[in-house]
């Protein structure tokens, strides 16, 4: 596993969750009794549910999305002295919201700001697979990679570099066979370790084709920076705002994207005691 | 927590949307183009090959070709050729071999035991001639070319090939203002507009999936195949020499269906430009590996799932309506049957349309089931004509033994190359179904959308039945 460490927020304590509580609690997540939410996000056919019961056993329970007719699982683990809330998004193909699936998806890491966001992938059909880690990665620098379906790799005489990958991709790698049980203990520790804020990702960013493209894209994010200095994703919000995404525009204008500000101090300690409390 | 000014977010959105109109309106694709192309460069590092250079790869061969620009469509036209000259050179002979057996042995012999038991004829009349043989009439023309159709069908659709038609068909949709996932459920309706029209399920915005609904209607139906096939290889094959014919109606079927195509596209452009304007959503399409196809499990299923079933909704649509058939010839009032006055009453605005009374009567007893369009027609016409030596009567559903006697009945009830195209294209064009009605009621939950999706179709038939037959009568005059 290969990892760059880099501090990317003024974060006052490093090891505390980042996850945004009151909002989760609207997704339908209650966190009481956990420390960290862990979200699931991956390609149909990646072996996804097999990772989501290896990891979760029979602690699981499935019901459907507050106002959607999309089903969720969620089930919780422990490791270490911490327990993970774990929540199984949709399968999809990406995160650009044109369908339900994709929009439960990625409201979910974009509000719920989980703690970590594993992204499984089929380590045999890696590079469609990777177009959705790079869009999530534009959202979160708090993923793992769960590089599955390595006994298929290799039964069709694929190697797959993962320290490479996980140097390209900026983010941890883990190559693992869920369906083996191959590689869950590594897993484990790769998001107990981005979890605590041990490991903090820096993320690949896309590169965009035309010059013109890039100028837009960097002005309108240094203008949303200097707007909310601590959104952790203002790039991704200003390309949002340049593929005309009605909700990430209702978002802004609802102040909806100024909580996700939290890595200021007020609002660290603002969660903290709410956990207290519980 | 901090907040903020509120003049800050709209200074974002306004810059963000001026920035917009600078960029263009393809930043979506070039966004999409950037993360794919980012996403392989990555892949491609990351991933060795044992052997140095890049592998044979089958299924990547096979995606550029029946993907590509130029071979796409040239391609997935002749596999439906082949599809349909196979489906219409091999039904003939089981089709003959059934009507032999149910029309002419079976039914014969029924008569014969309802005789010896002295049954009156009202009754034998009401339930071998009118209710035996209409079923029977709906197995024999229909069981053989389904038989073989479905399976060469789900056969493709099994080894992957409806993905690719799909993913062909994606940007032409999108073109017209609509889903590119309408590429699937218009590939459904190719079997059932019902099933069709539950399958736009797959697509969330509600504007593209009324789009999607109310089009499906366009799609070749099965109930619709046997008629067009029937038609097609009587008429059209007949204008050519006889072993060019089975290839001749093949391609006039195929050229229906890609009308319909055609059809789809033109009214779901007119539909997003004018009542159901909006935004196009985009979509990701899996193209999934191709599979060898597992041949007998495919052709087992196609023949229990698909054939069976639809031959079952065929016959029990067929066994009321050939009891009313039977007894609308047989009823007389004032001279006439009553079969007999609705189609004088028809006729003439049939005739307006390159078509005529009969057609138009069958249609009206077919809007259950558009599989009993060509009995019907075939009934009526021998009670118009009278003809003798044919059949059994007034009333009677019958099979006549060979292609060539159908089509000297037709002519005899005054038929031409004129009808029988205008036939084929109201067949294509006209109302949905009954079912189809009844599910897009369901799905839409409107009356309003629900009439416009039944009666459109009719008007647009009349209209476009009405000018072939106008210009294909005045090229005729000045020949």
């Amino acid at each position: 596993m290969t990892t760059e460490t880099q501090q990317t927020t003024s974060a006052a304590c490093e090891t505390c969750p980042v996850h945004n509580a009151a909002a989760l609690k609207k997704l339908g997540v209650d966190m009481t009794d956990f420390d960290f939410v862990v979200a699931l996000a991956g390609n149909p056919n990646t072996g996804k549910s097999t990772v989501f019961n290896a990891l979760t056993g029979l602690r699981q329970h499935v019901g459907n999305w507050p106002g959607k007719t999309v089903s969720r699982a969620e089930g919780g683990f422990s490791y270490g002295d911490q327990k993970y809330k774990l929540v199984d998004l949709p399968g999809t193909y990406s995160l650009l919201a044109t369908s339900l699936d994709e929009e439960v998806a990625r409201d979910f890491i974009l509000f719920g700001q989980p703690d970590v966001t594993i992204v499984v992938v089929d380590a045999t059909r890696l590079e469609r697979n990777l177009n959705l880690v790079l869009q999530v990665s534009e959202i979160t620098n708090r993923v793992v990679v769960a590089l599955n379906l390595m006994d298929e790799a290799r039964r069709h005489k694929l190697q797959v570099d993962e320290r490479r990958l996980a140097r390209d991709l900026g983010i941890p790698v883990v190559p693992m066979s869920a369906r083996q049980g191959e590689g869950i203990p590594e897993l484990l520790q790769a998001v107990s370790e981005v979890a605590k804020g041990e490991v903090v990702g820096k993320p690949y960013r896309v590169k965009y084709v035309s010059p013109e493209l890039k100028r837009a894209v960097e002005q309108l994010t240094s203008q949303i920076e200097s707007a909310f200095p601590d959104l952790p994703n203002a790039r991704w919000v200003a390309l949002r705002l340049l593929d005309g995404d009605e909700r990430i525009a209702e978002a802004l204008r609802k102040g909806e994207l100024g909580d996700l500000t939290h890595g200021s101090i007020e609002a660290r300690s603002a969660q903290l005691q709410v956990i207290g409390n519980q | 927590m901090t907040t903020y000014p509120l003049n800050n977010h709209e200074d974002i959105l306004n810059n963000a949307q001026s920035l917009r109109w600078e960029i263009g309106a393809d930043f979506h694709e070039k966004l999409m183009e950037s993360i794919y192309t980012d996403a392989s460069q990555i892949a491609d590092r990351a991933v060795i090959r044992p052997d140095k250079k890049p592998r044979f790869d089958l299924d990547r061969t096979i995606d550029r070709l029946v993907t590509s620009r130029v071979w796409g469509f040239p391609l997935m036209i002749l596999l439906l050729t082949i599809v349909f000259w196979l489906t219409i050179a091999g039904a003939n002979v089981p089709s003959g071999m059934l009507a032999t057996l149910l029309l002419d042995t079976v039914h014969p012999f029924l008569k014969g035991v309802f005789a010896d038991l002295g049954i009156p004829w009202w009754i034998d009349g009401f339930l071998l001639d009118g209710v035996y043989l209409a079923t029977a009439w709906v197995i024999s023309v229909m069981l053989p070319p389904m038989a073989i159709f479905f399976p060469l069908f789900t056969l493709l659709e099994d080894f992957g090939y409806l993905p690719r038609v799909a993913f062909n068909l994606d940007n032409m949709f999108r073109k017209a203002g609509a889903h590119g996932k309408q590429s699937l459920s218009m590939t459904m309706g190719f079997g059932c507009n019902a099933a069709g029209v539950v399958a736009t399920r797959i697509i969330d915005s509600p504007r593209e999936r009324l789009i999607a609904i109310l089009t499906n209607n366009f799609a070749l139906c099965n109930g619709r195949w046997p008629t067009q096939i029937l038609i097609a290889s009587l008429f059209v094959g007949g204008l050519v020499p006889a072993h060019l014919g089975g290839l001749v109606s093949a391609l006039a079927v195929v050229g229906v269906a890609v009308l319909g195509v055609m059809l789809t596209f033109a009214s779901s452009w007119a539909l997003s430009r004018t009542v159901l304007k909006g935004e196009v959503s985009t979509f990701s399409l899996e193209l999934p590996p191709y599979r060898p196809p597992r041949i007998w499990q495919t052709v087992y299923t196609s023949v229990i799932d698909r054939t069976l079933i639809v031959l079952w909704r065929a016959v029990t649509f067929a066994l009321p309506a050939g009891a009313a058939i039977w007894l609308a010839s047989n009823i007389v009032i004032g001279g006439d049957s009553i079969a007999g006055h609705l189609i004088n009453f028809m006729n003439p605005f049939g005739l307006i349309l390159g078509l005529n009374g009969v057609i138009l009567l069958a249609y009206v007893v077919a809007i259950p089931a558009n599989e009993i369009v060509i009995p019907t027609i075939l009934m009526l016409t021998v009670l118009v004509t009278g003809t003798a030596g044919v059949g059994s009567g007034a009333g009677v559903m019958f099979e006549l033994d060979s292609d060539a006697q159908t089509l000297s009945l037709l002519q005899t009830g005054g038929w031409t190359l004129l009808t029988a195209v205008n036939l084929m294209l109201f067949s294509l064009i006209h109302n949905p179904c009954s079912t189809t009605i009844y599910t897009i009621y369901k799905e839409t939950g409107s009356k309003k959308w629900t009439w416009i999706a039944a009666v459109t179709p009719v008007l647009m038939g009349f209209a476009v039945t009405f000018v072939v037959a106008q210009v294909w009568r005045f090229v005729e005059s000045l020949l």
